[in-house]
């Protein structure tokens, strides 16, 4: 088995008497993609917050391509090849698509501590900017401030931006919310294609989308992993079925 | 160094506190319920200051003087909240610092034109100026330990308002959640305005218990204020228990500083120096502090808010 | 792939480009041509007086790169305009009395030696203050400067060696080799150089890398931090610039008045370079020049008819901050193009 390029260790997070985050661990290995589902309050977004490197664990690790990275903050995970979207867009609203993207690539390419040469047209800023745009259809927009982006657009731009850190872990943070039927599909799509490139760790409610797309599935349930395996498994898992997709 | 000199410097150090903490909390109060920061909350403190000093003056009483103050201060802290205050809930910070600025600036030169340029002076009752004997022979100015008084009742005062009223009830789930006050039908700029006049009516009741200290002039509230940030930063913004608290370390590590790191530089330094060095340390010693507490606290310690 | 170029500079549109372009070249010229020609007719009082718009529009364009650019809400400017102004008071005192500054240096009247220590020296504080306050945003940053800069003010109050509240004279402007700083139009020309030295350095600054980061900070820190870029050290960097350039515009003040005194340091004067940042137009290049002059403006014409002229400036503040907060340039140059 290869080795898994993004893996948690007992990851425990308590809010007072509230146990966030109960002894969950999981795996992420090249090539496939990992979703992790689960009901509304069960802590998705607590744990996101602590791979992602915004919440510290109260007890754990959180390992990046075998290097434990449970004391390094957002920055610095993001420059060891995390890239994430966001369940609300995070976006700088004002600026137009493609600035949103380089400032991914100018991290990965050097510090920011350059205080003379314009950005605006430095190829090596623009051109793998333009790129990731590309690849999710967004090249067309790249002038476009985000404010003036659909919903969908926007979700994609997440995406891109992700991308154009060349990551070598994506966490999407439920990225067909608010997507239509249609759009659902094409980011589908989108993601099944990229898989091959980066593996990703998927939390999604769109259960169409992650029975297709997931290798392997995850179930939380008030903090903990209840269930896990491939999309027949948890299909047929009671415990799942009883506390999640039964209701 | 005398125990009598120290325990009197303690006690100066708890009426600045008590100042500070009639200023602080309805400047955190504010924060806390309506999410706003109020430069002009000096302003009510001057307020305060001169309607009791125009009102003994007229009328001969400290007391209806006080009275006028106090009302006076939260009336016009009303009027305020209405015209200019209520617009800037939903401003960003830069909008509220300098629009409350703006009122500083009319405030000011509004009353400058009202009263004139020289300060006025507002004497301490007879009833109120004889001295206190304290334990080692010292004699204290019963004023001060009336004020330190009036800040101990505000500040049980306050404690029951809020944790045994509905008016505190209310404040309470301002803090906690805005939404939800809305929700179960509650007036909520009723409850605002009513915060607004009650912080600038215990700045007023400061400006109003001070004005016999010291003079009465324009700009008088301003040193106040920015002594009331300190508090609130090193207790944490929006929580009356860290004012307290803060507004007390202030202002007994000021008083003692300036009485006694001059004293203590004269170990070492000449003692013109001493006094040099000293004062100039002294005069940056709060500063210090709260930067101190900030590198370990940065949301001051006991952080009600985001 | 397409050529991106076209279609980024399409968010330029060129009218709205024109416009403000010109707006600029024409605020520009008019403050170089007015001096000059207050020279020519000899009124030197205006001369100072330009001199003095042309300082306090500087002072705020370093403001302005904090606050407009970069969103920090410092209220405590006026510490590195105060300490810029004192560099040049304590130079210019240690080379006239002939004595060592602590005990060792030598004081200097050389411009070329004062300014880089002064922009050093606000530098430095800015650093320390900016290290604490920058842990914090929101209120508390706004409450956390303005305190340390009431910090410096008293520290400078009671300090008797440098005049303590009185302040400290300079009898003699201090020198640039080469040119003679005491004519007043040569003085302006040395202040309009480096109000423009300024505003290019920020064009400059904005549209690169770390212009970039820092406007991402400010938009939006989640999304730079999740690009890898710490916000923090882009911040504190841009803090450091922001005070540099006031501190610089504080040295030259004090020559300017032959006199520098706490009230350099006041929370007054913080305030007002807020003041005139958001009624020029916060973030905008030239947002400083306009606000500067409005606020020389009515300070001069209504300073020259009532005694309570700030009563008005609070009102006017009033009515941009609750009904214009485009600012001035926002209302003469259109909205700003973001790019």
């Amino acid at each position: 088995m290869p080795e898994a390029v993004l893996a948690l260790e007992g990851l425990h997070k308590r809010f007072g008497a509230l146990a966030a985050t109960d002894d969950v661990s999981l795996t992420l290995r090249p090539g496939e993609i990992h979703a992790l589902i689960g009901p509304n309050g069960a802590g998705k977004s607590t744990l996101i917050a602590q791979i992602a490197g915004s919440l510290r664990p109260d007890a754990g690790r959180v390992l990046l391509g075998g290097v434990d990275v449970t004391g390094e903050s957002v920055a610095a995970r993001a420059r060891r090849g995390l890239g994430r979207s966001f369940q609300v867009s995070s976006l700088a609203e004002p600026l137009p698509a493609i600035r949103n993207v380089m400032i991914a690539v100018q991290a990965l390419a050097g510090h920011s501590f350059r205080f003379w040469k314009p950005v605006a047209r430095d190829p090596r800023l623009v051109e793998p900017a333009m790129a990731a745009l590309e690849r999710m259809g967004l090249g067309h927009r790249a002038a476009t401030p985000v404010a003036e982006l659909s919903h969908g657009e926007r979700r994609a731009l997440e995406v891109a931006c992700a991308l154009a850190l060349r990551p070598r872990v994506l966490l999407l943070d439920e990225p067909m919310a608010g997507l239509g039927p249609e759009g659902s599909a094409h980011l589908t799509e989108l993601l099944e294609r990229l898989k091959a490139e980066v593996p990703i760790l998927l939390i999604e409610h769109d259960m169409e989308a992650v029975f297709r797309l997931a290798e392997r599935i995850s179930v939380l349930v008030a903090g903990r992993i209840i269930a896990h395996g491939d999309g027949d498994t948890i299909r047929r898992d009671p415990q799942v079925r009883d506390a999640y997709l039964g209701d | 160094m005398s125990a009598t000199l120290l325990l009197e410097q303690l006690i100066n150090g708890l009426q600045l506190g008590t100042m500070l903490f009639l200023m602080a909390s309805g400047l955190t109060l504010v924060f806390g319920v309506m999410g706003l920061i109020n430069l002009a909350h000096g302003a009510f403190y001057m307020v305060g200051a001169y309607l009791t000093a125009a009102v003994t003056a007229a009328s001969g009483s400290f007391l209806l003087g006080l009275a006028a103050g106090l009302s006076g201060a939260a009336a016009v802290g009303a009027v305020v909240e209405l015209v200019v205050i209520r617009r800037l809930y939903h401003r960003p910070h830069l909008d509220q610092v300098l629009a409350t600025f703006a009122l500083i600036l009319i405030f000011s030169e509004g009353t400058r034109w009202l009263f004139g340029s020289s300060p006025l002076w507002l004497n301490t009752p007879e009833w109120l100026a004889g001295h206190v004997p304290l334990p080692g022979g010292a004699r204290y100015p019963l004023y001060r330990l009336v004020i330190i008084g009036v800040g101990i009742a505000v500040a049980v005062g306050l404690w029951w308002l809020i944790t045994r009223t509905r008016l505190g009830m209310r404040v309470r789930a301002g803090e906690s959640d805005r939404e939800m006050i809305g929700a179960l039908g509650i007036d909520i700029s009723r409850l605002y305005t009513a915060v607004f006049a009650l912080g600038a009516g215990l700045a007023g009741l400061a400006g109003a218990l001070v004005g016999a200290l010291q003079s009465v002039q324009v700009g008088m509230g301003e040193p106040v204020l920015i002594l009331a940030f300190v508090v609130i930063v090193i207790g944490g913004i929006g929580s009356i228990k860290g004012a307290l608290l803060g507004a007390v370390l202030v202002g007994v590590v000021d008083t003692l500083g300036r009485v006694f790191l001059p004293l203590a530089f004269r170990a070492v330094l000449p003692p013109a120096e001493a006094t040099d060095v000293g004062a100039a340390l002294a005069s940056m010693l709060i500063y210090i502090l709260m930067a101190v507490i900030l590198a370990f606290k940065p949301r001051g310690l006991f952080a009600a808010h985001d | 792939m397409t050529d991106p170029t076209p279609a980024l500079s399409a968010r330029r549109p060129s009218r709205r480009l024109g416009r403000q372009g010109l707006v600029q070249l024409l605020l520009l010229a008019l403050l170089l041509a007015l001096p000059v020609a207050a020279d020519l007719t000899g009124h030197p009082y205006y001369v100072t007086l330009a001199s003095r718009l042309t300082l306090i529009a500087m002072a705020a364009v370093g403001l302005n790169l904090a606050l407009g650019y970069g969103g920090m809400i410092s209220f405590g400017h006026a510490a590195y305009f105060g300490l810029g102004g004192y560099v040049a008071g304590i130079g210019a005192f240690h080379a006239f009395d002939m004595t060592p500054f602590l005990g060792g240096i030598p004081g200097s009247d050389n411009l070329l030696v004062l300014w880089p220590i002064a922009m050093l020296a606000c530098g430095l504080l800015a650093l320390a203050i900016g290290a604490v306050s920058l842990r914090t945003s929101g209120v508390y940053f706004i409450m956390i400067t303005l305190a340390f800069a009431q910090m410096v003010y008293y520290f400078a109050n009671s300090w008797p060696t440098y005049g303590g509240q009185d302040g400290l004279p300079i009898y003699l402007r201090n020198q640039l080799p080469g040119l003679d700083t005491q004519e007043p139009l040569t003085f302006f020309l040395i202040c309009f150089v480096g109000l423009v030295l300024a505003m290019a350095l920020t064009s400059r600054l904005m549209g690169s890398r770390f212009g970039a980061a820092l406007t991402m900070a400010r938009l939006n820190d989640t999304r730079l931090a999740t690009a890898g870029i710490s916000p923090t050290p882009i911040r504190l960097v841009a803090f450091v610039i922001s005070a540099m350039i006031t501190g610089l515009a504080g040295a030259l003040y004090a020559d300017l008045n032959g006199f520098v005194s706490p009230s350099m340091l006041s929370w007054h004067l913080s305030g007002e370079l807020m003041v005139i940042v958001i009624l020029g137009g916060v973030g905008r290049l030239y947002g400083p020049l306009v606000g500067a002059a409005l606020f020389i403006g009515m300070e001069t014409l209504l300073g020259g008819l009532t005694e309570y002229w700030q009563l008005f400036l609070g009102l006017t503040l009033l009515g941009v901050v609750l009904f214009a907060r485009q600012g001035v340039m926002g209302w003469l140059a259109g909205r700003e193009p973001h790019a």
